[in-house]
């Protein structure tokens, strides 16, 4: 249990950097800690104790595996986060071109 | 299972000292520190796939962040500053966020199984008839491109939406003033 | 874009057709071991983005890779959809496995999914080399 709650601390110090940081890039690197978390959280729920990773090397003996289906969940899951992390660095870059600062706050005040 | 505990122990580590270090290229490695312990804590649990993906895709978020932060600037000038209204407001809001979440968290963990027995309800049909229906025996490819292929399909459908939005957010046509 | 040093030059030169020839071996081998479309491409993008950092490249030459790789991108897009709609047409089920089995741990069995792997890992490896390729354009647009 203890394992599964270091898995959210994880995502609460995410989520930390994303409501109290005013610089972007960090608000971008809680996203990405988020997105660990959940991932690792899935992984470490579909284990067992003794089982080998969901590879079949021998046709005819019984399985012991570990949970396939949480590891197919995430695998297309990383290759996304990786997509919309590039997005979200885009729109950061274009701001900074536009107003010169990662600062929300400066630019809340630069606007209009 | 000490080595997850330490690998756990490192990861959270890094994740505060990412989120408190005024350079920003320090906290960019933090987060490669952070996703590389990740990835081999999918080693430790047994899912070599996620292993190889983690370990390709964290150098390549490492390597865009890095090319962001040499086009811009790497001082975080806003750690040192005193702390305004709104966000002392935003403090309190997390806390008392952070309070509701660790109760819904310590309800729905009385649901899950314990670390390390997995209940494998729908699992073990997988693993039962992947061979035999598919033919492929990486149980993961089976289920990601026959069992459950629509859900592939969808993501390929988000990773198209962001390539088309990181492309188009950076053309240089229309951009005159 | 100027590249790198030489020693980084040279350890590129020796290093970046392994990664290719690995990429392709975990994309082809998805069905029988570890690793599959999503890694593949993942490597090869890899591959590419290495050679890009090392050598560094001229801008037009950069914006016509980038118009290819989002054409390359489609294609994978495009095939992937294409073997489901062929289910569709052959056997009546949208993504049905519906060529032979084979025998299992060779390298053509599983039916149709080392095609799924291989239009999956050119989509993915297209789409982030094209990614990165954007984001390399910046320089241009900062200098402005």
């Amino acid at each position: 249990m203890i394992i599964f709650a270091s898995c959210i601390i994880l995502f609460l110090i995410g989520l930390y950097a994303i409501v109290t940081k005013r610089n972007l890039i960090k608000i971008a690197i809680g996203f990405a800690f988020i997105e660990y978390a959940v991932n690792l959280l899935f992984a470490l729920i579909g284990f067992k104790h003794g089982a080998l990773a969901p590879i079949i090397t021998q046709v005819n003996t019984p399985h012991n595996f570990v949970d396939p289906i949480p590891q197919a969940l995430v695998l297309t899951a990383i290759v996304i986060a990786l997509g919309t992390t590039a997005l979200m660095l885009t729109v950061i870059l274009r701001i900074y071109n536009r107003y010169k600062t990662f600062d929300i706050a400066e630019i809340k005040k630069l606007k209009g | 299972m000490i080595e997850l505990y330490l690998f756990l122990i490192f990861m959270l580590i890094a994740a505060i000292i990412a989120t408190e270090i005024k350079d920003l290229l320090a906290a960019v490695i933090s987060l490669g520190a952070v996703g590389f312990a990740v990835a081999i804590m999918f080693i430790l649990v047994q899912a070599p796939d996620l292993a190889i993906v983690q370990i390709v895709v964290e150098v390549l978020t490492v390597v865009i962040f890095v090319a962001v932060i040499l086009r811009t600037t790497h001082i975080d000038e806003t750690i040192g500053k005193k702390l305004k209204g709104t966000q002392i407001l935003s403090i309190v809001l997390y806390a008392f966020f952070t309070i509701l979440f660790l109760i819904v968290v310590f309800r729905s963990f009385q649901e899950l199984p314990e670390f390390g027995n997995a209940t494998m309800k729908v699992a073990s049909e997988y693993i039962k008839l992947g061979l035999p229906q598919t033919g492929g025996t990486n149980i993961v490819a089976d289920v990601i491109l026959d069992f459950r292929a629509l859900d592939t399909l969808g993501e390929a459908t988000v990773l198209f939406t962001s390539v088309i939005g990181v492309v188009a957010l950076m053309r240089k046509v229309g951009r005159k003033k | 874009m100027r590249g790198m040093s030489l020693i980084v030059k040279t350890i590129t030169n020796i290093t970046v057709g392994f990664m290719f020839i690995y990429g392709l071996y975990i994309i082809l081998h998805g069905h029988l071991t570890p690793g599959g479309g999503f890694a593949g491409g993942v490597i090869v993008a890899g591959a590419f983005v290495l050679k890009i950092l090392a050598f560094g490249s001229e801008r037009s030459a950069e914006k016509k890779s980038a118009t290819r790789a989002s054409i390359f991108e489609s294609i994978g897009g495009l095939l992937f959809i294409g073997i489901a709609m062929s289910a569709l047409l052959v056997a009546g089920t949208f993504f049905l496995n519906f060529l032979p089995k084979g025998t299992p741990f060779h390298l053509l069995s599983a039916g149709i999914i080392p095609f799924c792997n291989i239009a999956i890992s050119i989509k993915v490896g297209a789409g982030l080399f094209s990614i990165f390729l954007a984001l390399g354009a910046m320089k241009y647009i900062m200098e402005d």
